[in-house]
C-alpha cells in the first residue's frame, strides 16, 4: 500500500498529471465561456477533432507550430460560429444543434484525412512542441517540474485561465457574457446586442476547445489518430458543473481528474493485474460522477442557460 | 410638482404619428405627444391599449411603420435601443431587466463602459451610485447581489441605472404593480427628487388613483389611439375612466351580506412554507353569503394558505372542518369533491395548460366523473359542450372548444377558471389575485360573479394584494403577516393606511391569530 501512494510524491507522476490536464484546462474553458454566456456547447468534442486535426496538419505541411495553434482556434472559432448561428439568432434548440455539430466536425475532419492522405498506413509524425523549462521555478522540489517543466501550450493553457478569470470579473465585456447568460434582456436593455456577444462567446470558446485538441496531437502526441479525443470534450462538460461555472474551480476539477487519470495508470502496474485493468480505467469516471454529486448539486447555473433569446418578445 | 413646467418650459420629447402594425392589429395609432423639462405625463390606458407598445418604440426595442420622434429637438433614429440610451432616455420595464447572479454595481456599468477596456472602474462607479442613492432616496448596497434583494429594492436598481448613464427622462411601466403601499410612497417621493432635479418623468398605469396623485397631465390610451389627455388637476377619476374604458365605467352594486353558517373553518392551523412564510397556527372562519378579504403584501404565507385550502400542501398540526365537520385527509381530490371552487393564483402556471385546448381545460378538474367519462373512456361531445357553455355563459372570446388556451388573453382566460371553478355553485370558493393583469372591465366581472356567489350563499375566501380591491368587495377582512392573521374588521372598519400598518406587522401581537 505504502507503494501506491508513494506515486503522490514522485515528480513524474504529477508531470504526467499536468501534461493530461492540459487539453481538460483548454477544452474547460471553452465550454465555460460557451455557458456562462447561456449556450450550451456540445459540439465540443467534434470540435476538438476538428482542432487536433487542422493544427497538425498545418504543420504537417510545413507550418510553424505557433501557426498550427492560430489554424486550430480558427477552425475551432468557425464551428462556433455556425453553431452560434444556429442556435442564437434561428434559436434552434442546443442540445440537438451541438450533437449535430459534433457528429459533423468528427466525421468532416475524418474524411478531409483520407482525402489529403490517402496513402499513408502508419499515422505520419510531426515535430512536436517541446518541453521548456521555466528557470527558477523548475528547481522547486516536485511541483516544479510539474508545473514549470512542460509545453508552452500547458504554460498558454494556465495563462487562458487566468485571462478567463480577469476578463469575466474585472472588464466591461466580461460583466456583459455573465450578464448574456443570466438574463438577456437586461443586456439588450443597456444597449448592447445579445446576438453579438453571445455569437462572440461561442466562437472564443470553440477556438479554445479547437486549441484543447490540437495540444493532443502537437504536444502530447505527434501524430493524428482517429479517436483519440476519446470523450474529452464530454469530460470537460462535466468539469464545468463541478466547477460551478467558475474558471478557478474548474481549473481545479481538470487537475483532479488528470491526477485521478494518471494515479490510475501506474496503479495497474504496481497492483501487476490482479485487479482487471478496466476497474483503474473507469476510476477517474467513477469517481468525477461521485465529485459532481457532491459538489454540484448546490451549483447556481446561469440562469439562461439554454434559453434562446428573441427581441421583442417577452 | 406643478414648479418648473409651465408653458415656457423647454420640451424634452415629442412624438409625432406614431403608427405600428402587428399584422392586421394596429398596436399604436398616429400617435403624438410631448413632454416638457420636469413634467410627469401619466401614460393611462388598460391592458391592451397600446401604451407598452408606444414606449418600446421609444426605447428602439421596436420600430415604428410611420412617425418621428424628437428628443431635445434631434431625430432619434428608429430600432436602436443604443441611440435611446444615448440621447437620454431611461426605462424602468415592468418586469426587471436584470442579472440575478451578479452584483447591484455590475448590472448598473454594464453597458456603460467601452467593451474592450481592460477596467471596470469600480471604485468611481460606486462613489456615483452612492451619490445617486443618497441623493434621490434609493438607498441599495452596490456590492450586493440581486438575487439578495427585495422587490422595491430591484425597482430601485432599475431607477440607478437609468440615473447612472445621465437620463434626462425616465419611463416607468406599471412601477407600482409589485410594491407595497409603503414602497409606492418611497417611490413617489423619489420622481417627485428627480422631477425637482429637471428629469422628465412618463409614467404608465392603469390605476386611477396613483395617476392622480403623481402627475402633471395624464394622456389616455384606448384601442391604440390617443383617447384624450387632461391636466391632472383639471380631470376628475370618473372622467378619466371613461376615457380609458370609452364608455361608462361598469359599476358593481354590493349589498350587504347576510352570513349564514360557517362552511369552512381553520383551526389553530400551521404548515410547512412555500415560498413565502409558513402559517403559524391560524385559525379562521370562513361563513356562507360572505366575502372574506385577505390582504398583505406578498410572501407572507399566501401562497400557503391558498395551497392548504387547495389540498395540495399538508397542515402539519391543526384541524380542518368543512360544514362543521372535521376532516380526517385533506388532498385537491377531497377539496373538489368537498364543492371547492378554486380560483388559482397564477393562471398560467397552474390555473390552465397553455398547449391543451379549451375544452381539455375545462374538463381537467371533473374528467373522472360519470359527466365526461364512460368506462374510462372520455366523452369529448360532454366536453365540448360544457366548454360552449362556459364560452357561452361567461362572454369568453374564443374561436371555438379546440383552440389553445395560450392563445387566448388574459382576461378570457380567467374568465373560462371562474367557468370551471362556478360550475356547478360551488359552497366554498377560493379567489387567489383573480383579477391580476386584467382589464377594468374584465375585472368589473370577475367581482360581478364573486358578488353573485356570495349572494346565493357560498363562503368565498379572496385573496389579493390590491388593497382597494379587498375594501370593495370584502364583507370581512383578515390581515396576514408573517404567516399569522390580524384580528378580522368588518367593512370600511378600518381606512387604508391603518390595513398598511397591519400588513407591515404592526399590531400583530402574539396570538392575535386566534381572533378570527
Amino acid at each position: 500500500m505504502n507503494e501506491a501512494l508513494e506515486i503522490l510524491f514522485t515528480a513524474s507522476f504529477w508531470v504526467a498529471a499536468i501534461r493530461i490536464a492540459s487539453p481538460l484546462i483548454f477544452a474547460t474553458m471553452g465550454e465555460l465561456i460557451c455557458e456562462r454566456a447561456g449556450v450550451l456547447n456540445l459540439g465540443i468534442e467534434g470540435i476538438m477533432v476538428a482542432g487536433a486535426f487542422s493544427g497538425w496538419f498545418t504543420v504537417y505541411m510545413g507550418g510553424d507550430l505557433w501557426t498550427g495553434v492560430f489554424v486550430a482556434a480558427l477552425t475551432g472559432a468557425m464551428f462556433g460560429l455556425l453553431h452560434g448561428f444556429l442556435t442564437v439568432p434561428l434559436g434552434l434548440s442546443q442540445h440537438v444543434t451541438g450533437i449535430g455539430i459534433t457528429l459533423l466536425a468528427s466525421s468532416l475532419t475524418y474524411f478531409t484525412y483520407r482525402i489529403l492522405l490517402p496513402e499513408v498506413s502508419s499515422p505520419p509524425k510531426i515535430e512536436p512542441f517541446q518541453p521548456f523549462a521555466v528557470p527558477v521555478l523548475s528547481d522547486i522540489p516536485v511541483l516544479g517540474p510539474a508545473l514549470f517543466n512542460q509545453t508552452p501550450l500547458t504554460y498558454l493553457a494556465y495563462f487562458t485561465v487566468a485571462a478567463v478569470a480577469f476578463v469575466f470579473y474585472r472588464t466591461p465585456v466580461g460583466v456583459a457574457v455573465r450578464a448574456v447568460g443570466e438574463n438577456p434582456s437586461a443586456v439588450e436593455a443597456q444597449g448592447i446586442s445579445v446576438t453579438a456577444v453571445r455569437i462572440g462567446a461561442v466562437m472564443v470558446g470553440s477556438a479554445l476547445m479547437a486549441i484543447g485538441g490540437a495540444f493532443l496531437t502537437m504536444s502530447a502526441f505527434n501524430s493524428f489518430f482517429f479517436e483519440m479525443i476519446n470523450g474529452r470534450g464530454w469530460i470537460a462538460i462535466a468539469l464545468v458543473v463541478f466547477g460551478s461555472w467558475r474558471p478557478g474551480k474548474a481549473l481545479i476539477g481538470a487537475i483532479l481528474f488528470a491526477a485521478f487519470d494518471a494515479y490510475q495508470v501506474r496503479l495497474q502496474q504496481i497492483t501487476g493485474g490482479v485487479i482487471p485493468y478496466q476497474i483503474f480505467l473507469m476510476m477517474p469516471f467513477v469517481l468525477s460522477i461521485v465529485a459532481l454529486v457532491v459538489v454540484a448539486r448546490r451549483a447556481t447555473y446561469p440562469k439562461a442557460l439554454m434559453i434562446p433569446y428573441q427581441k421583442g418578445e417577452r | 410638482m406643478d414648479a418648473n413646467n409651465g408653458p415656457e418650459a423647454e420640451t424634452v420629447l415629442r412624438l409625432t404619428g406614431i403608427t405600428k402594425r402587428f399584422g392586421p392589429l394596429v398596436a399604436n395609432d398616429a400617435i403624438s405627444l410631448t413632454l416638457k423639462r420636469g413634467e410627469v405625463i401619466a401614460l393611462l390606458g388598460e391592458n391592451g391599449a397600446g401604451k407598452t407598445t408606444l414606449m418600446n418604440i421609444l426605447f428602439g426595442h421596436y420600430t415604428a411603420d410611420e412617425g418621428d420622434i424628437e428628443v431635445f429637438g434631434r431625430t432619434l433614429p428608429p430600432g436602436d435601443p443604443h441611440a435611446a440610451l444615448a440621447a437620454g432616455i431611461g426605462m424602468v420595464h415592468q418586469h426587471f431587466t436584470l442579472a440575478d447572479q451578479m452584483t447591484v454595481l455590475e448590472n448598473i456599468v454594464l453597458g456603460t463602459r467601452p467593451l474592450w477596456s481592460f477596467n471596470l472602474g469600480k471604485s468611481a462607479a460606486r462613489e456615483k451610485i452612492r451619490r445617486l442613492a443618497a441623493d434621490y432616496g434609493l438607498e441599495v448596497d452596490p456590492d450586493r447581489m440581486i438575487t439578495e434583494l427585495s422587490v422595491g429594492e430591484r425597482q430601485r436598481v432599475e431607477i440607478l441605472k437609468a440615473l447612472y448613464r445621465e437620463a434626462r427622462i425616465l419611463i416607468l411601466d406599471e412601477p407600482t404593480a409589485v410594491l407595497t403601499p409603503m414602497e409606492t410612497e418611497a417611490l413617489f417621493a423619489t420622481l417627485a427628487k428627480l422631477v425637482a432635479a429637471g428629469l422628465s418623468v412618463i409614467f404608465i398605469s392603469h390605476k386611477l388613483g396613483e395617476v392622480q396623485s403623481v402627475s402633471d397631465r395624464v394622456v389616455v390610451l384606448r384601442g391604440g389611439k390617443l383617447a384624450g389627455e387632461r391636466r391632472t388637476s383639471e380631470a376628475t377619476r370618473r372622467e378619466l375612466a371613461e376615457l380609458m374604458v370609452g364608455g361608462q365605467l361598469p359599476v358593481n352594486e354590493i349589498g350587504p351580506a347576510s352570513p349564514g353558517d360557517c362552511l369552512f373553518e381553520l383551526k389553530g392551523v400551521s404548515t410547512r412554507s412555500m415560498g413565502g412564510a409558513a402559517l403559524k397556527q391560524i385559525s379562521m372562519q370562513l361563513r356562507g353569503g360572505e366575502i372574506t378579504g385577505l390582504a398583505g403584501i406578498s410572501g407572507n404565507g399566501q401562497a400557503a394558505l391558498a395551497a392548504l385550502i387547495s389540498g395540495t400542501l399538508e397542515a402539519i398540526e391543526g384541524d380542518i372542518l368543512v360544514h362543521g365537520e372535521k376532516v380526517e385527509r385533506w388532498s385537491p381530490g377531497a377539496a373538489l369533491e368537498r364543492g371547492l371552487g378554486r380560483i388559482p393564483e397564477d393562471r398560467h402556471a397552474t390555473g390552465m395548460i397553455g398547449d391543451m385546448s379549451v375544452a381539455e381545460n375545462v374538463i381537467s378538474e371533473a374528467y373522472r366523473s360519470p359527466r365526461f367519462s364512460r368506462f374510462g373512456f372520455l366523452d369529448w361531445k360532454a366536453a365540448a359542450a360544457f366548454a360552449n357553455d362556459i364560452i357561452k355563459a361567461y362572454d369568453v372570446k374564443c374561436p371555438s372548444p379546440e383552440a389553445r388556451v395560450r392563445l387566448l388573453s388574459g382576461g378570457n382566460m380567467q374568465k373560462l377558471i371562474l367557468g370551471r371553478a362556478l360550475d356547478g355553485d360551488p359552497d366554498i370558493i377560493l379567489a387567489s389575485q383573480p383579477t391580476r393583469g386584467l382589464d377594468v372591465g374584465a375585472v368589473a366581472y370577475v367581482h360581478a360573479r364573486l358578488i353573485e356567489a356570495r349572494d346565493r350563499g357560498a363562503a368565498v375566501l379572496l385573496i389579493s394584494e390590491d388593497l382597494d380591491e379587498i375594501q370593495t368587495l370584502s364583507d370581512r377582512i383578515l390581515v396576514i403577516h408573517r404567516g399569522q392573521l390580524s384580528k378580522p374588521s368588518l367593512r370600511g372598519e378600518l381606512s387604508v393606511m391603518e390595513l398598511g400598518e397591519l400588513m407591515a406587522g404592526h399590531g400583530h401581537d402574539e396570538g392575535a391569530s386566534h381572533a378570527a
